[in-house]
């Protein structure tokens, strides 16, 4: 066939515009599959948040009646109960978001400093680095809530029983500390992201900046804040937004960890709305705030894409 | 030439009109899941096992598919129960049974998932308390007389395991395989050593007893406060103790009334203010934890479904396990009900989206049947559903005469009505957080407890 293709070279003039054609026709198949895959799910729920979806309607959703605004309404009456849960549960992932995100970025910026110049052990230092990435993260979020078990959990026995910090020992994974907790287990999986993508973004900084900065009498402190800051704005870019979408989003740490209800001090959003829908079975709301999620988070990075990008232009 | 250059661009149609059918098959599937964030737990509905071939006019090659509920020590274990018992069917029959044992954490998902796609196994356990809920979902094959007829009929069935088989006065949705009741596990040593001769019969004695029995390294009683089935039945007993219900007769929800209230408030005083049960129980939620410190002896009471199997495995002396019905109010409250337990058990449902119905009401019949009961109900430690099993010498120890007795006389089943999945997980839930605040000083009074009812009641859709 690639024989055939070779000796058939047309004539240039004549045949140029189904020639222009055939990209399209490449891109065809992972349209419709991106369409089937992406766009037609997130129609669909999009209609079923018009609907009002119960278990009566189930085997045949598609003749639930219509419900018009009342599911988004329920969703956004924030005097009634389900949608003081809701905002509550918005503001719990915001607040769980900033920490996360500014955790993560910092250690990962730390490490990925601390091992930018060779020296002896480096590599198995990144490797160490990033475990908790590599993990499983059912497996790693299961030993977190074992160790974060009150009676027989090690951090309890490490302050507690060893350091004498507390006369009462605290509960993890229920109460206000449960948000700590979550924190906690969530930076410690997701700071290695950061760690490898600064590592990443460091690789091709030009050693002459540096060089050139030391001449100049820029101690460590000035260099990074001025060579390799710099250096890394596009990494940051990409990286802030992913994390932040990701931890948005999170669900299966809370899941591992908690169960299938959180405590109402560490109810993450995805784990609240699998709870409306799937253990209450109200999937017409479910879908509601489902949408009500996705205009939020698309506001955030259209906005972020565009103040950023403004300042990359600037500069 | 000419016709060759033709080829390969022919050749490219073809390849692409294969790409789009393919990709509309399997979006095919990929539009059955219904909710656009759908989480990882919601995958089955895509995977569920196909439904076994058409029937062919010999019967010879049917298969079902069966969905079978954890019922012993492990998956693994059920599997071993079960097969000989499913190989033994086939030999009768010459039906084939595909067996899967779902986890009971996905079960109710998974079912969710096979009602929508309509893509789900022939028959399957269902918790019993589920029943009404899926009955409105129009899923399963109603068991009319005339399906009770071909599997035996109704009266074989003990009567209170068939009033948890679905909505009163509409036909079965399911019909009871395994039946279980709740009993006051007692260590028959430790109340000795403390020198208690009986199980309480009251709750203040109860509290007392407990009392007597904790110190600082040992608990009068463990609960699983974070489980939120173990908290909704234990406060629906207690309610209808008080004289409660959490569904009025026409089947409106009544929550926040005071009756119920004071029912919870004694379950979270157990930890609260009587001081009998750890507060680190309020972190046990996989139904194991409580069972485990009873059995190692740190605790001397806990609230359970038949657990002698359980604790006979985890290592406890059978001489030291007691069992007696739960304990009532020293003084029955105006309208209150000499309630000891729900009616607990699980019940086998046949879907309706089946090619092989009589197949799979055949699959009924030799699992309700009178050996086969005795044989799984004897393995797993719980109760068979119909009568006639009961004669077997088995049956005849007092720990189970006790729980077909309760089953019998002092059980009632939870509200039959739709919204019962979500009462489940709403007041279950609303528990929960309140043994977390009990748990952490914050104290939990009627107030706290009225508004996370009324909150509750709120959420449940309309």
């Amino acid at each position: 066939m690639v024989g055939t293709v070779q000796l058939d070279r047309p004539p240039p003039r004549k045949r140029r515009p189904r020639r222009e054609l055939l990209p399209y026709f490449l891109l065809l198949p992972a349209v419709v599959l991106e369409l089937l895959i992406h766009v037609v799910p997130m129609l669909v729920g999009v209609g079923i948040s018009f609907l009002r979806l119960t278990q009566f309607y189930l085997r045949n959703w598609s003749s639930a009646p219509a419900a018009g605004f009342d599911n988004y309404r329920l969703a956004l009456d924030f005097n009634q109960a389900a949608g003081e849960a809701l905002l509550h549960s918005f503001l719990v992932t915001l607040g769980f978001t900033v920490l996360v995100l500014g955790f993560s970025w910092m250690f990962g910026l730390a490490a990925a400093v601390f091992t930018q110049r060779s020296f002896r052990g480096r590599g198995l230092i990144r490797t160490v680095f990033l475990i908790p990435y590599a993990l499983p993260v059912f497996a790693s979020v299961i030993m977190w809530s074992f160790m974060f078990q009150r009676d027989t959990g090690i951090v309890n026995h490490v302050l507690i029983d060893q350091l004498h910090l507390a006369d009462q020992r605290p509960f993890w994974l229920i109460g206000q500390n449960s948000f700590y907790s979550l924190v906690i287990v969530e930076v410690w999986r997701s700071w290695p992201f950061a760690f490898l993508m600064l590592t990443a973004g460091m690789q091709s900084i030009p050693q002459d900046l540096y060089e050139a900065a030391a001449m100049d009498g820029a101690g460590v402190f000035a260099q990074i804040r001025w060579v390799t800051m710099p250096m890394l704005k596009s990494v940051n870019r990409v990286l802030l937004i992913v994390l932040f979408l990701w931890t948005f989003l999170e669900f299966t740490v809370p899941y591992v960890l908690f169960g299938k209800s959180a405590p109402e001090q560490a109810d993450l959003i995805s784990m609240h709305i699998y709870q409306n829908s799937f253990v209450t079975w109200n999937f017409g709301t479910g879908s509601a705030m489902s949408v009500l999620l996705l205009i939020f988070l698309l506001v955030v990075t259209v906005g972020y894409l565009a103040v950023s990008s403004r300042g990359s232009d600037n500069a | 030439m000419h016709r060759f250059s033709l080829g390969p661009r022919k050749l490219l149609g073809l390849f692409m009109t294969a790409a789009v059918i393919a990709a509309a098959c399997g979006g095919a599937a990929t539009t059955t899941a219904p909710v656009v964030s759908a989480p990882v737990v919601s995958a089955p509905a895509v995977s569920a096992p196909a439904a076994s071939a058409a029937p062919t006019a010999a019967g010879a090659e049917t298969t079902l598919t069966y969905w079978a509920s954890n019922q012993g020590t492990s998956l693994e274990n059920d599997k071993q129960v079960l097969t000989p018992e499913l190989d033994k069917f086939t030999q009768q029959t010459g039906i084939k049974v595909n067996l899967e044992v779902v986890p009971w954490s996905d079960l109710l998902n998974r079912i969710l998932a096979a009602t929508t796609s309509g893509q789900g196994p022939d028959v399957l356990n269902i918790g019993n308390t589920w029943s009404a809920s899926l009955q409105a979902t129009g899923a399963f094959t109603q068991f009319d007389d005339a399906t009770m007829n071909q599997i035996g009929g109704k009266d074989r069935f003990l009567a209170g395991s068939l009033s948890a088989t679905g909505a009163a006065g509409k036909p079965p949705t399911a019909v009871p395989l395994y039946s279980l009741a709740y009993g006051l596990y007692y260590n028959k040593a430790q109340f000795a050593a403390a020198g208690i001769t009986q199980p309480p019969t009251t709750w203040g004695e109860f509290v007392a007893d407990a009392k007597k029995l904790t110190t600082p390294q040992h608990w009068g009683l463990s609960l699983e406060c974070g489980s939120i089935s173990e908290n909704v039945h234990s406060a629906f007993t207690l309610s209808q103790q008080q004289g409660g219900a959490f569904f009025d007769d026409s089947g409106k929800p009544t929550f926040n009334t005071p009756q119920n209230i004071a029912a919870i408030k004694q379950y979270i005083d157990f930890m609260q203010s009587d001081k009998i049960v750890n507060p680190s129980n309020a972190e046990y939620s996989n139904g194991t934890e409580a069972l485990s410190d009873f059995a190692k002896g740190k605790s001397s009471m806990m609230i359970w479904q038949a657990a002698s199997g359980s604790l006979a495995q985890l290592g406890m002396n059978a001489a030291d396990i007691g069992v007696a019905a739960l304990p009532l109010p020293d003084q029955m409250p105006a309208g209150g009900k000499k309630v000891t337990s729900m009616v607990a058990g699980i019940n086998l449902a046949v879907f309706n989206s089946s090619k092989n119905k009589d197949a799979a009401l055949q699959f009924v019949k030799f699992m309700t049947s009178t050996p086969e009961q005795e044989i799984l109900n004897k393995t797993y430690g719980s109760l068979p559903s119909v009568s006639e099993a009961y004669s077997d010498p088995a049956f005849q120890t007092p720990a189970v005469q006790l729980f077909k007795n309760i089953l019998a006389t002092s059980a009632a089943p939870l509200p039959a009505v739709a919204q019962e999945s979500q009462f489940e997980t709403l007041i279950g839930t609303a528990m929960k957080n309140m043994f977390a605040d009990a748990a952490s000083g914050k104290a939990v009074g009627d107030s706290e407890i009225s508004s996370q009812l009324a909150a509750a009641q709120q959420q449940l859709a309309p």
